[in-house]
């Protein structure tokens, strides 16, 4: 009988905790929406596609920050994912025993260090270097390729793309690692058995179990670098243009909602900032998905191509 | 001789506690040796030192030789991986992967060796190769299916066929029919005869009528006393060891009267 009670009494505080996350998003959706109504009637679509943001005649597109933010966070990912991915295979997988908990908690330590510090670091050592070195040597070797094309200036949307990358890698590969650690030493031998060599292992056992884990991981990353205003908006160079080069100064959204925050409280320009507070939530969720989707997809493709015997359906 | 094995004086440990000690053993090629004893007593050990599988558990060590094929596989010029092609082994836990798809786990080490099969090919050794373990009518319908959705014993044979696909000189097989039932079991015994005039098999059992049915030579194992290193107590033609053994540990295990 007692047991019972207590067991309901979990259900209830199980289930209040759930539903305490779904009407905080719910809570959080309706009040973005509320304030941003003005912006959103007046400009509807337009708000969207457009490239003006003018506060003294009160017109305003969100486009440029739009971009700025796609394309820093998934730069950032680009380089982020195989790099983080290369950490946790060596640190799960090979790194020797002692080096093992050293080297991870590092990498742990490295997700703490407050955004801020990034961005210092990024202005003072990271751009400059970048706008020494690798910047020219891409313009010059890359530079037909219009992405790589333009003055280099060392602050714009490649810095803030590679402060970024490294920012969301010990994230990402301390929870890859933790995925990889987590496949069993059974299933490793499956593979070691029938003659598979290390990475062969790694391949066959260890990344096809822990990819629900890695999958996570990277959203976990790329939600992070969506959101990140503080580096960003050091590195990013904050002008609102739309520039096919990354070496060109861009600007993030949610940079110019830190920026221009605290100059207004109220009207069209704050209806504006709150509606574009509403688009980062938008694109965090859609980016999540097309993640989800693409992993999945991208999986199931890899399988095929490794050449089956068997079609899906032979009877 | 390809596929004789012969151990010298091998031991091994885990996090330098001694599991098998002292054991001198010889396994002849083309025949069904068996290992019998209790539980504990370092059966799993002995046969993973045999195809350098103990070297990969964190701590362990080994020490000894094992000779096969006229060369000792500890040797530093002898690659693991090499051996491992060589010497297959079926686990005591059936281990397929999971997410891979039944005709995929089989024919996971033919995709690993070099050179390129015939998609065609592949697909002629995995359906012979389930066939010899007994599965074959059982998955024909749900070769795509993920190796993780069949039945433990199921499990256990599909393990079985992925070691068969491979081809290897001497195939170990720890507990094969511990999750079957008896007509399977049946089954997997008629393949081992079958095969085994081309591979050499070492097979644990606690089945001591499986060990008389199939295995030609047996080897009794025993750990004297609780935490005491198990060694290699006795061992001969299997007929021997079932009617006439010479120790009185090896009489007591067989007829049941042990401990
Ligand atoms: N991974 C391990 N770490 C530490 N000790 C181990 C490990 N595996 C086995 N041992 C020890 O080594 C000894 C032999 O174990 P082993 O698995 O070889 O026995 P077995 O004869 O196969 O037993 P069973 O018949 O129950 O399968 C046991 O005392 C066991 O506790
Ligand atoms: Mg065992």
């Amino acid at each position: 009988m007692r047991r019972r009670l207590g067991d309901s009494i979990f259900a209830f505080v199980v289930f209040l905790a759930a539903f305490a996350v779904i009407a905080l998003m719910a809570l959080m959706v309706y009040e973005l929406l509320r304030q941003s109504l003005p912006s959103i009637e007046q400009f509807g679509a337009r708000f969207l596609i457009s490239r003006e943001w003018d506060p003294v005649n009160n017109v305003y597109g969100a486009l440029p920050y739009i971009y700025g933010t796609i394309v820093s966070s998934l730069l950032a990912l680009l380089m982020a994912v195989p790099l983080s991915l290369g950490i946790a295979i060596f640190l799960s997988q090979f790194a020797p025993r002692w080096l093992r908990s050293p080297l991870g908690l590092l990498v742990d330590l490295l997700a703490a260090i407050p955004s801020v510090v990034y961005g210092l670091w990024g202005i003072f050592v990271l751009a400059p270097f970048l706008g020494k070195t690798i910047e020219p040597f891409l313009a010059d070797h890359l530079g037909s390729i219009p992405v790589f094309r333009g003055p280099v200036y060392g602050v714009g949307l490649f810095a803030a793309s590679v402060v970024l990358a490294i920012m969301i890698t010990p994230t990402i590969s301390a929870i890859s690692r933790e995925a990889m650690l987590n496949v069993s030493r059974d299933q490793k031998e499956a593979a070691q058995a029938l003659g598979a060599t290390p990475w062969e292992t790694v391949r066959m056992s260890v990344l096809p179990l822990a990819r629900p884990g890695i999958i996570g991981a990277v959203i976990l990353g790329l939600g992070r670098a969506l959101g990140e205003t503080m580096a960003v908006t050091m590195l990013i160079g904050n002008v609102r243009q739309l520039n096919a080069s990354i070496f060109a100064p861009a600007y993030s959204i949610a940079s110019v909602i830190a920026n221009e925050f605290a100059e207004v409280t109220e009207g069209p320009h704050m209806a504006a900032l709150v509606e574009m507070a509403l688009i980062l939530l938008f694109i965090t969720l859609l980016l999540n998905l097309l993640a989800r989707l693409l992993v999945q997809r991208t999986g199931n493709r890899a399988a095929r191509l490794k050449g089956r015997p068997f079609a899906k359906n032979r009877p | 001789m390809a596929g004789y094995i012969a151990t010298n004086n091998l031991g091994a440990s885990f996090g330098g506690v001694q599991a098998i000690e002292n054991i001198t053993f010889e396994i002849p090629a083309n025949k069904v040796t068996a290992i019998i004893g209790p539980s504990g007593c370092g059966k799993s050990t002995f046969l993973r030192c045999l195809t350098r599988m103990h070297e990969l558990v964190p701590g362990a060590r080994i020490s000894g030789e094992v000779v096969w094929d006229g060369k000792n596989i500890y040797a530093s010029e002898m690659d693991a991986t090499e051996v491992r092609r060589g010497i297959g082994m079926v686990f005591q836990k059936p281990n397929p992967f999971p997410l891979m798809s039944v005709a995929d786990n089989v024919s996971a080490g033919l995709r690993l060796a070099a050179g390129r099969m015939s998609k065609a090919r592949i697909a002629e050794i995995v359906e012979r190769s389930l066939k010899l373990a007994a599965l074959w009518d059982e998955v024909r319908n749900k070769l795509h299916k993920p190796g993780g959705s069949l039945s433990g014993g199921q499990q256990q044979r599909l393990c079985i066929a992925r070691a068969l696909a491979v081809q290897p000189d001497v195939i170990l097989m720890d507990e094969p029919c511990s999750a079957l039932d008896p007509a399977s079991t049946q089954k997997i015994e008629d393949t081992i005869d079958k095969l085994k005039k081309s591979y050499t098999f070492v097979i644990v059992t606690h089945n001591m009528q499986q060990a008389a049915r199939v295995s030609d030579f047996s080897g009794f194992m025993l750990s004297q006393e609780m935490g005491e290193p198990g060694r290699m107590i006795e061992y001969g033609p299997t007929n021997k060891i079932f009617t006439t053994p010479e120790r009185k540990e090896t009489e007591n295990y067989i007829t049941g009267r042990f401990g």
